[in-house]
C-alpha cells in the first residue's frame, strides 16, 4: 500500500471581479492530479512556477482548501468532510525553500525545534532540553547552540535547523519544498548528502518539490512532471531522464545546461531542434485550453499524458 | 479603478448605518428628551404625555429611528437645549471655522512634513537626519494640549504676536481685506501647534519610506543606466516614497478634526471642537448627539478618500 | 582563440574595501582581468567570494567602498571617475542586467518610459515621440510579444521571463560595448534560463560586445563563457579558457566545486562537500592560502607562503600550489576519519 495517495485533486482558486466581488472565474492551480508515493522512497515533483507543485505539497500539509480529490495517508483519507478531523500533521512535516525567513529570528533555537513537542506532546524542561540537543546532533550542528538565534547560522546550518524542527515528532513523511534552491552550490550538496543520510537514519519518506532537475536527478527514485496544474508524465528516473516521451518534459530536459563545454554547440542545436519540435506538436500534446491530456501507462512503471488514440 | 471606486462606496453604506445606529441608541440613552427644558413647568403632566404622544415618542424604537433619521439627513438636528436655536444652525458657523482650521493645519503638515522627511531620508544617520529624527521623538512625546498651552503662553501672553481667542477681531465688515487677514491672525497659532506636534507621524513615515526604497534594485537600475543622483532622487526614490504619505491624506483629514477638540479648546476658537466640550459640560445633549455623527461621518469620510487616492496613484492598484 | 581582437575592458590589481566599524576590509583583493571584445568572460564563486562586487565596482556602483588599482575601460582608467563622468559612461558604453527581474524595474513606471529614460540620458536631443517608436523597436528586438501594447504596461503585468527581458532591452538601448550580466538566470525557470541565455548570446554576437557574466552556475557558465575565473575569498584562484576549465581543473576549489553540483559526470552518488564554510568578510584569512582551512587534510606545506597566480599552460592560471598535490579525501581510505560537518 501506498503511503500517501493523491487521488484526482483539484484545487481552484476563485478570481473575484465586478461591482460586488463576486466569483467571476478560477485559477486552476492545480487540476486534476494523482499519484502515489511508496514507503521509504523519494519522489520528485518537479515544474516551472504557477505549475502547482508547491499548492499540492501544501494542500497534503492541509495548508490549502482542497476543492475536490481525495488525499490518504497510510489509508487514512485526510480530507473527509464527515466525520472526525485526522490530524496526521506529526507524522507529515514539510521543509521549507528559505532557511532565512521560516525561521522566528525572534525564537532560539531550542524554541524553534521544541515547538512541534510543545504541541504534541507534554514534556517536562529537562526531557525537552535533551530532545533538542539530540537532534541538533542529529543533524550535524553542536548541542551548546540550543541558546542561539537563528542570524547566528549560515544558510546551511539554518536549512538544517529546519530539518531538525521537521524531524523531531519522527515523521514518516517529509515533504521538501525547495529546500536547497535558496542556497549556494557547495551548501547545497551538504543539504542534500544531509537529506540522504536522514531518510536511511529514520527510514523516512520524502516528497521533493523542486525545479532545478540536476537535483531532481540526484535525489530522487520516482518523478512526476507538472505543468499548469497537470501531470504530464511521471516514471522512474530513467524514464524521465532517458527516455522523455512528453514533448514538455523533453525540452525541460533539453533546458538542463551542459557542464562540458566542448558539447556546447551539439546541446544548443538539439535545444533548438526541440523547442521547434515543441512549438510544432504543441496541439498534440496538449488538448485545446493547452493543458495536459490524462496520464496513460507506456510500460510498468512509466505513465504519459497523451490523447486518446482512434 | 472604477470598479474599486465604487466598490469602496458601497462599503461605506453599512459603515454609516451602523455609526447612525450607535448614535441613535446613545441619543436615547441620554436623560431628557425634545421637551425638556421647553415647556412650562405649570402645564398638566396629561399635557404634557399627550405632547409626547403626538411628538411620537412612544412609537417603537425603529419607527423613531427612521423619524430621526429622516430628520437627521434634512438637517434636523432638534434645538439646542443652552442656546435656543436650532442644531443645525448652531454647528453650521463652526464647522466652517473647524474647517478653515483644518485646511491651515494640512497646509503647515505639508509644508513642514515633506521637506523634513525627504532630507532625514535622504541623508540618513548624518548630523541633519539625527536633529530630525530627534525631533520627531519628542513631538510624539509632547502631549498636543501642553504644547497648545505652551506656544498659548508663550508667543499669545508673553509676546503678545497672536491673539489668545476667538476666530475673527471684533467690529470688522466680513469680506473686507481686514477681516480675512484677522482669520488668518487668528489661524496662525493654533494651526502651527496642531502641525508641529501632528507632522512628526508624516516626517518619519517618510524618511522610513526613503530608506526602504533607496535600498530597491531598481534603484540601482537607475544609477546603471547613468542617471545622476538628483535624478535618481527626484524621479525614482522621492516618487516612489511619497506616494504612500498621500494615501495618508485622509486619515490626516480625521486625525486633525479630533485633535482640534483641545486646541480649540485651548484657544478658544469657536470650532465643532470647542462646542462639543462646551455642549457635554452643560449637557446640551441634542448637539452632543449631532457633533459625534459628524465626526464619525469625518472618519469614515476620510478613510474612504486615503483608499481613492491610494487607487488613483499606485497602478498596481489602478490596472486591475 | 586564433581572431585577435581588441582588448575592451583591463583590470589591474582591483582591490575594493568595506569599512566594517573603523577598518576596511577587502572584498575584492588584487584582482586582474582582460576581457576582449566579442567576448564572454565568467566569473564564477559563490556568495561572498567577491565576484559581484568586482563587477559593482567596474560600474561604479559601490557608494561607500574604497577602490584602488586600475579598470581601463576602453583606454581610459574608469576607477573612481566623478559621478559626473562615469554618467556619461554608465547605460550608454556599458550597462548591466541585474539578477531579479520582479525587483528591478520601478513599479509605478511604465516600460516605457523606464526604457525611455535610458534613451533620454544619454540622448537629450531624442524627441518623445522617438523614444517610444524606439522603445517599441528594442522591446521587439528582444522577443516581447505585442511590444505596442507592453510599452504602455506597468511592471506588474509581466511575467518574470518578460520582465528580465525588458532589463535586458535597457541594457542594450544604447547598443553598449560591455555588458555586465550578474546572475541574470537564477531568478527564472529552466526553459526562460535558456531562452534568455540565448538572447544575451545573439545580442553579444549582434552589438560585438564584450561580456562579464557572473554567476554561481557552473553549467551556464560551460554553455555561454569563453574564459573563466574563479573567484574564493576575494580572489582569482583560477583563469582559464572554457574548455580547459572543466575538461582539466586545477585549483582544489575548482574541483570542489565541480563535484558539488548533482546530476553531473563530476560527481558521484554522494556529492562533495567543501569542509568549513565560506568565512565572512571580517574574518577572511589574509595570509597564506585563503583555501587551506577549507582542505584541512592537506599538509600544511603543500602551500605557499604568499600564494601566486602561477601559469600552468597558456592562459591557464592556478593560485597556490597546493594544487600539484591536491586529492579528495575520500580517494583516501585513512583520510576518512576526517569527521565531514
Amino acid at each position: 500500500m501506498a503511503l500517501l495517495k493523491v487521488d484526482d485533486l483539484k484545487i481552484h482558486f476563485p478570481i473575484r471581479g465586478g461591482i460586488l466581488n463576486r466569483k467571476i472565474d478560477d485559477v486552476r492551480a492545480v487540476d486534476g492530479v494523482s499519484f502515489e508515493v511508496k514507503q521509504g522512497e523519494t519522489y520528485g515533483l518537479v515544474g516551472e512556477s504557477g505549475s502547482g507543485k508547491t499548492t499540492t505539497g501544501k494542500a497534503i500539509m492541509g495548508l490549502n482548501n482542497i476543492t475536490s480529490g481525495d488525499i490518504y495517508f497510510e489509508g487514512t483519507h485526510l480530507n473527509a468532510k464527515k466525520g472526525k478531523k485526522v490530524d496526521v500533521r506529526r507524522d507529515v512535516q514539510m521543509i521549507f525553500q528559505d532557511p532565512y525567513s521560516s525561521l522566528n529570528p525572534r525564537k532560539r533555537v531550542l524554541d524553534i525545534i521544541a515547538e512541534p513537542f510543545r504541541n504534541y506532546e507534554k514534556m517536562t524542561k529537562k526531557e525537552e532540553m535533551f530532545k533538542v540537543q539530540e537532534l541538533l546532533e542529529k543533524v550535524g550542528l553542536s548541542s551548546d547552540s540550543v541558546y542561539k538565534y537563528p542570524h547566528e547560522f549560515s544558510g546551511g546550518q539554518r536549512q538544517r535547523i529546519g530539518v531538525a524542527r521537521a524531524i523531531a515528532l519522527k515523521p514518516k513523511l517529509i515533504i521538501a519544498d525547495e529546500p536547497v534552491s535558496a542556497l549556494d552550490v557547495s551548501v547545497q550538496a551538504q543539504v542534500l548528502n544531509f537529506l540522504q543520510d536522514i531518510q536511511k537514519d529514520l527510514n523516512l519518506t520524502i516528497l521533493f518539490i523542486a525545479h532545478d532537475l540536476g537535483v531532481i536527478k540526484h535525489m530522487c527514485n520516482r518523478i512526476g512532471i507538472m505543468y499548469r496544474g497537470r501531470f504530464v508524465e511521471e516514471g522512474l528516473r530513467d524514464d524521465i531522464f532517458n527516455d522523455p516521451q512528453h514533448i514538455y518534459t523533453k525540452r525541460l530536459v533539453a533546458a538542463i545546461p551542459d557542464v562540458d563545454p566542448r558539447r556546447r554547440e551539439e546541446h544548443q542545436s538539439f535545444r533548438a531542434q526541440v523547442k521547434e519540435e515543441y512549438e510544432q506538436s504543441f496541439n498534440d500534446y496538449f488538448d485545446e485550453n493547452g493543458l495536459a491530456h490524462s496520464l496513460k501507462p507506456v510500460t510498468d512503471t512509466h505513465k504519459v499524458a497523451l490523447p486518446e488514440r482512434g | 479603478m472604477w470598479k474599486f471606486i465604487v466598490r469602496r462606496l458601497i462599503i461605506t453604506m453599512p459603515q454609516i448605518v451602523v455609526l447612525s445606529l450607535f448614535v441613535f441608541i446613545l441619543a436615547s440613552l441620554m436623560p431628557g428628551d425634545a421637551l425638556s427644558g421647553q415647556i412650562d413647568p405649570n402645564i398638566s403632566r396629561d399635557a404634557i404625555d399627550e405632547m409626547r404622544e403626538r411628538l411620537g415618542m412612544n412609537d417603537p424604537w425603529y419607527i423613531q429611528y427612521k423619524d430621526w433619521v429622516v430628520g437627521a439627513v434634512q438637517g434636523d438636528f432638534g434645538d439646542s437645549f443652552r442656546f435656543k436655536m436650532p442644531v443645525t444652525d448652531l454647528i453650521w458657523g463652526r464647522i466652517i471655522n473647524t474647517f478653515w482650521l483644518s485646511l491651515v493645519s494640512v497646509i503647515f503638515i505639508y509644508a513642514i512634513g515633506l521637506p523634513l522627511g525627504i532630507i532625514s531620508g535622504r541623508y540618513n544617520d548624518r548630523l541633519i537626519d539625527q536633529v530630525i529624527t530627534g525631533y520627531t521623538y519628542l513631538g510624539f512625546a509632547t502631549p498636543l494640549f501642553i504644547f497648545a498651552l505652551v506656544t498659548l503662553w508663550v508667543f499669545g501672553f508673553h509676546f503678545g504676536w497672536f491673539p489668545t481667542g476667538g476666530s475673527v477681531a471684533p467690529g470688522l465688515e466680513p469680506g473686507s481685506m481686514e477681516y480675512i487677514l484677522s482669520k488668518l491672525h487668528h489661524l496662525l497659532l493654533p494651526g502651527l501647534s496642531i502641525a508641529l506636534i501632528g507632522v512628526v507621524g508624516t516626517v518619519q513615515y517618510l524618511r522610513s519610506e526613503i530608506i526602504d526604497t533607496k535600498q530597491k534594485d531598481f534603484i540601482l537600475l537607475a544609477r546603471a543606466k547613468g542617471a545622476p543622483e538628483s535624478r535618481v532622487y527626484n524621479r525614482h526614490i522621492f516618487r516612489n516614497s511619497v506616494l504612500p504619505i498621500a494615501a495618508f491624506f485622509g486619515y490626516e483629514i480625521t486625525m486633525l478634526i479630533s485633535g482640534s477638540v483641545f486646541v480649540e479648546r485651548i484657544y478658544s476658537y469657536p470650532g465643532m471642537g470647542n462646542l462639543f466640550i462646551e455642549s457635554i459640560l452643560l449637557r446640551d445633549y441634542s448637539v452632543v448627539t449631532a457633533l459625534v455623527l459628524l465626526f464619525g461621518l469625518a472618519a469614515i469620510i476620510g478613510a474612504l478618500l486615503s483608499d481613492i487616492i491610494l487607487s488613483i496613484v499606485d497602478p498596481r492598484i489602478r490596472i486591475k | 582563440m586564433i581572431v585577435l581582437s581588441k582588448t575592451l575592458l583591463e583590470i589591474k590589481n582591483l582591490t575594493t574595501s568595506f569599512r566594517i566599524g573603523e577598518e576596511y576590509y577587502a572584498a575584492v583583493d588584487d584582482v586582474s582581468l582582460e576581457l576582449k571584445e566579442n567576448e564572454v568572460l565568467a566569473i564564477v564563486g559563490e556568495s561572498g567570494s567577491g565576484k559581484s562586487a568586482t563587477a559593482f565596482s567596474i560600474m561604479g556602483l559601490h557608494n561607500r567602498a574604497k577602490i584602488e588599482g586600475e579598470i581601463t575601460f576602453k583606454g581610459r582608467d574608469i576607477a573612481n571617475l566623478p559621478p559626473s563622468k562615469i554618467n556619461k559612461i554608465r547605460g550608454k558604453e556599458m550597462s548591466m542586467i541585474f539578477q531579479d527581474p520582479l525587483t528591478a524595474l520601478n513599479p509605478l513606471m511604465e516600460i516605457g518610459r523606464q526604457i525611455g529614460e535610458v534613451l533620454l540620458l544619454h540622448n537629450s536631443e531624442m524627441s518623445k515621440a522617438k523614444r517610444r517608436e524606439y522603445s517599441i523597436e528594442l522591446l521587439d528586438r528582444v522577443g516581447i510579444p505585442r511590444p505596442d501594447r507592453v510599452v504602455d504596461q506597468f511592471p506588474h503585468e509581466l511575467s518574470g521571463g518578460m520582465r528580465q527581458r525588458v532589463v535586458i532591452a535597457i541594457a542594450i538601448a544604447n547598443k553598449p560595448e560591455l555588458l555586465i550580466a550578474d546572475e541574470p538566470t537564477t531568478a527564472l525557470d529552466v526553459t526562460i534560463q535558456a531562452q534568455i541565455l540565448d538572447l544575451i548570446r545573439e545580442l553579444k554576437d549582434d552589438l560585438n560586445s564584450g561580456v562579464i557574466l557572473i554567476t554561481h552556475d557552473l553549467g551556464v557558465v560551460a554553455e555561454m563563457a569563453d574564459r573563466v575565473a574563479v573567484m574564493y575569498a576575494g580572489q582569482i584562484v583560477e583563469l582559464a579558457d572554457v574548455e580547459s576549465l572543466f575538461v582539466n581543473p586545477q585549483h582544489p576549489y575548482t574541483k570542489s566545486l565541480l563535484s558539488s553540483v548533482p546530476a553531473t559526470e563530476y560527481a558521484q552518488d554522494r556529492l562533495h562537500v567543501i569542509q568549513g564554510i565560506v568565512p565572512s568578510l571580517q574574518n577572511l584569512p589574509r595570509e597564506g592560502c585563503r583555501f587551506r582551512s577549507r582542505i584541512p587534510w592537506m599538509d600544511e606545506s603543500v602551500h605557499e607562503e604568499d600564494p601566486k597566480l602561477h601559469e600552468i599552460s597558456p592562459g591557464h592560471h592556478v593560485r597556490c600550489t597546493c594544487y600539484q598535490h591536491f586529492y579528495f579525501p575520500e580517494e583516501s581510505k585513512e583520510e576518512q576519519t576526517n569527521g565531514v560537518t
